[in-house]
């Protein structure tokens, strides 16, 4: 008797596969944009055209630059004038903290920001002339001398005071580059900062409230809320949000997301911030992965060796 | 059975094989019942002490259980015997009797009268002194303690501090 | 009364009671399998297998579950996925297992047609089959709805509004299936009863009716020999076990059964740990939200190609296309005129009949995913034709086949 086992196996896995092949990796290419990384390259964007002087620079976001008008500096011991929510109210959105964006943005991203704000988030789309709507931030015309030189240099000043790029957690690249828009609730995050736990109802509602009303802000300056992160990345994945990170306009033509500007080391922490809340026992899922195969593989042979020895007599 | 011995013992070594594998999914199974991560870091309770007033029951709760705190006046204190000194909780020159508010017999609530400084528990009538010392059968011991730590004149229920430990290792609660 | 005595042993005090040995043997040990089988067979097993691991991975996800429109994704996603230990480990066996026992459910189900199971006294073992395969649909789209995502509340939306009829606009009926205007709490709460107890009790039951259909006509063989089982089972107790065409169950056939399980549980794990995408859609990592549809909705892959045959027709030719795919497989036993039970590629046409058939499912299974734009739906659109018109065929080339 001819064994015909191994082909009507072979013809099982093939026809398997096929179906596989056709309702998954062919679908979704199918369905999905493919959008290539340019790993945070930024190439649309000029190099720094000067080396950067942060003595200089510090006078000209503290002066003409009048980037303290809107944006406080901790690391400077210029705390926030104004609530959140109250911030929001006036520019649709908080205006960042500068202490840290040297390390956290790329620096030709920074640069074209003083420069031209919509230009470098790509979204002049929403502020036509058409649509008569203004960027919140007002562009750096220039203090007098060459604007370049004067950007480069306050680039240089705002790198001087952030903290190391190996002190920045996950946690605090999440919260500069997309913590202002994104609540991460799993994370107890909301738009306004960690929600503390309070004992009190009523201070626990109190600060709901501050919540809803910077949310109200953000939902007209955004045209709609920017959704909760907690499980975004097993709801698009780490290829789609690393490449919509870099140019949301690239998989998603038109959103009023900006871009982020973020380096690729950032975007990496930004990343494992949203593993953090979204998929925390993936470490653990390799190892009790790896530790079942093992098992289950003797058992397989055993199974085989009892099969062997059963069968042997029935031949 | 006509088994040769080697057939049987493939047989068994199977089954020992899926055995373990049976054994390994109850541990998994077992985790899977243990208390969550969320309702353990829930396990704290900070007790602010300058809120309370002399004489006068405060139940708290503490990971579920209702918490007793009495403060004790001055008469209270002066009057204790050794054994209720041994359970007497002081904090910056105050006495506290902070106790878990369940009777040591099943488990009720015995409530609280301030004209005679003693608990009664309604279910099977147990009877408690100020100190959280039993009286009345019942039940076979006084309240427990729960474990406190003091920090200033603040209470951290669920961890355990010295004095906590002392009266642990004298025998004064379980 | 049955006259007892002092037992020997703790076997021999159940035996007195229940009767153990005697269960043992017309369970195990003499029930007697066709040895002129392949591990196709074994398939049943790794169905009782795979729905064992649904059974207990699904009793610890109802432990922390919450059936709530307001908590249930939460208590999926956080609860279950981050809190509880080894959580996600249930969540992932239960998706995977999910999807994976319709992939075996359908080599089963191959492996029934092509060698033509279902014929001479095997018709029931068919139609208990068929009732399975409804019945473990109908508890495949009711745990769907239970993490309440986007893919939970739109297929919630789409499946349902199947049961307006069409033209005949049954929106009542929807209503009543719901116990709402749209899928919401009254809508969770009965689907997370269907799929925990009501559907569950149904499928153990029918479970029982399949095995049970298989006790009068056996086991089936790979040249759809017949089988004197008694004479062959005579002759096996005799001692001469090489020679018999049966076997035990156990432990002959159970070891070779173990031995495809074995190989089939490193596939299955493979698929838990590192490959499990396809079972649990991203989509449905998003919170179900009834003011926004999903750019492409639909169904997992094993509702594909009953999909694909609603999807290309107006809608109420395309609901009675749909209907068709729904019951034609049970009728099988009866179009299927021809007098042999044999191998498929013994039987002419009907040889072509199945593997197109066969193929023409992948296909529609893959235009059932595809967005329906240009090409794929002209293919899906003839798939369907091509689906129907083979069932309409069946009678026809069936009874001019020739007596093998």
């Amino acid at each position: 008797m001819k064994n015909k086992e191994p082909l009507i196996l072979a013809v099982v896995v093939i026809f398997s596969l096929i179906t596989y092949y056709l309702v998954e990796p062919y679908a979704h290419h199918v369905m999905h944009k493919h959008v290539e990384s340019e790993h945070f390259a930024y190439a649309d964007l000029p190099a720094l055209a000067a080396n950067g002087d942060a003595t200089r620079g510090q006078d000209l976001v503290m002066g003409a630059g009048a980037c303290t008008g809107c944006h406080s500096i901790e690391a400077a011991g210029m705390p926030a004038a104004m609530e959140p929510q109250d911030a929001a109210a006036s520019y649709g959105v908080n205006p960042p903290d500068l202490s840290n964006v040297g390390v956290i943005f790329d620096e030709r991203f920074l640069a074209d920001l003083i420069k031209n704000p919509a230009h470098a988030l790509k979204v002049e789309h929403k502020f036509t002339a058409e649509s008569g709507k203004m960027h919140p931030m007002s562009a750096f015309a220039g203090a007098g001398g060459d604007i370049d030189q004067e950007v480069a240099d306050m680039v240089a000043y705002l790198k001087s005071i952030a903290i190391k790029a190996e002190d920045v957690t996950p946690k605090i690249a999440y919260e500069n580059a997309c913590g202002r828009c994104h609540a991460m609730s799993y994370e107890k995050w909301t738009q306004i900062g960690e929600k503390p736990s309070f004992k009190d109802k009523k201070d626990a509602l109190a600060f709901d409230i501050k919540v809803l009303q910077y949310e109200d802000s953000l939902k007209a300056y955004m045209g709609k809320l920017p959704p909760d992160l907690s499980m975004y990345i097993r709801s698009r994945g780490e290829h789609f949000v690393s490449t919509f990170i870099e140019n949301p306009q690239a998989q998603l033509e038109g959103t009023a997301m900006p871009r982020v500007g973020v380096t690729a080391e950032m975007a990496e922490k930004v990343i494992e911030h949203m593993q953090d809340s979204g998929d925390t026992k993936r470490a653990e899922r390799e190892s009790i992965g790896m530790n079942v195969m093992i098992y289950i593989i003797i058992f397989a042979i055993f199974a085989l060796l009892w099969k062997k020895q059963v069968w042997r007599d029935l031949h | 059975m006509e088994n040769n011995s080697r057939r049987g013992f493939m047989g068994k070594a199977f089954g020992a094989v899926a055995a373990v594998g049976a054994i390994g999914s109850l541990f998994a199974m077992k985790k899977s019942w243990d208390p969550l991560p969320s309702v353990r870091s829930a396990g704290f309770t900070t007790l602010d002490l300058s809120v309370y007033k002399e004489n006068e029951l405060i139940t708290e709760k503490w990971r579920g259980k209702p918490i007793f705190v009495l403060k004790k006046t001055a008469d209270m204190v002066a009057s204790q015997t050794e054994s209720q000194k041994a359970r007497d909780i002081e904090v910056n020159g105050s006495h506290y009797m902070i106790a878990i508010g369940l009777c040591t017999h099943l488990g009720c609530i015995p409530a609280y009268n301030a004209s005679n400084k003693g608990f009664l528990c309604a279910c099977h009538g147990g009877q408690f002194d100020f100190a959280g010392d039993v009286t009345k059968v019942p039940p076979p011991r006084g309240f427990d303690i729960p474990p406190f730590k003091i920090e200033g004149n603040t209470l951290v229920l669920g961890e355990a501090g010295p004095e906590y430990t002392k009266m642990k290792e004298s025998g004064v609660t379980l | 009364m049955a006259h007892f005595t002092k037992a020997t042993s703790i076997k021999d005090w159940l035996n007195q009671r229940l009767a153990i040995e005697t269960v043992e043997r017309v369970m195990m040990s003499e029930y007697w399998i066709p040895k002129n089988i392949n591990f196709l067979w074994a398939m049943g097993m790794v169905l009782v297998i795979t729905f064992a691991l649904l059974l207990v991975s699904g009793i610890f996800l109802l432990m922390y579950y919450q059936p709530h429109v307001d908590t249930a994704f939460y208590s999926v996603n956080y609860t279950i996925m981050r809190e509880v230990d080894f959580g996600w480990l249930w969540r992932h066996v239960h998706g995977v297992a999910a999807s994976v026992v319709f992939l075996i459910i359908y080599i089963h189900m191959f492996t029934g047609i092509y060698y033509g199971s279902y014929k001479k006294g095997r018709e029931m073992i068919w139609v208990s089959g068929m009732l399975l395969f409804v019945a473990f649909s109908a508890e495949a789209f009711s745990g769907y709805m239970l993490p309440w995502g986007q893919m939970s509340y739109w297929a919630g939306m789409v499946i349902t509004n199947l049961f307006s009829g069409g033209s005949l606009h049954a929106d009542g009926l929807v209503e009543w299936i719901r116990g709402d205007y749209v899928p919401a709490q009254a809508f969770l709460t009965r689907f997370f009863m269907l799929h925990v107890l009501l559907i569950p009790l149904a499928i153990i039951g029918l479970i029982g009716l399949h095995f049970g259909a298989l006790r009068i006509p056996h086991v089936n063989n790979q040249d759809g020999e017949e089988i004197d089982f008694d004479k062959e089972a005579k002759k096996y107790l005799a001692g001469d076990k090489a020679g018999s065409k049966v076997m035990r169950f156990a432990n002959d056939f159970m070891s070779k059964d173990m031995m495809v399980v074995g190989i089939y549980l490193i596939f299955f794990f493979y698929l838990v740990f590192w490959n499990y995408g396809f079972a649990m859609d991203a989509v449905n990592f998003d919170p179900a939200d009834g003011l926004k549809t999903p750019a492409h909705i639909y169904p997992e892959w094993y509702f594909l190609w009953s999909y694909e045959i609603l999807r290309p027709f107006s809608v109420d030719i395309g609901l009675v296309a749909f209907g068709f795919a729904q019951v034609i497989f049970v009728l099988l036993p009866w179009l299927d005129r021809s007098p042999n039970t044999v191998p498929a590629n013994r039987r002419g046409l009907f040889a072509i009949w199945f593997w197109v058939m066969l193929i023409n499912l992948i296909v529609l299974t893959a235009m059932g995913k595809l967005p329906p734009e240009g090409m794929f739906s002209q293919i899906g659109f003839v798939s369907a034709i091509v689906f129907i018109v083979q069932w309409l065929m069946l009678p026809f080339i069936t009874m001019f086949e020739k007596k093998v």
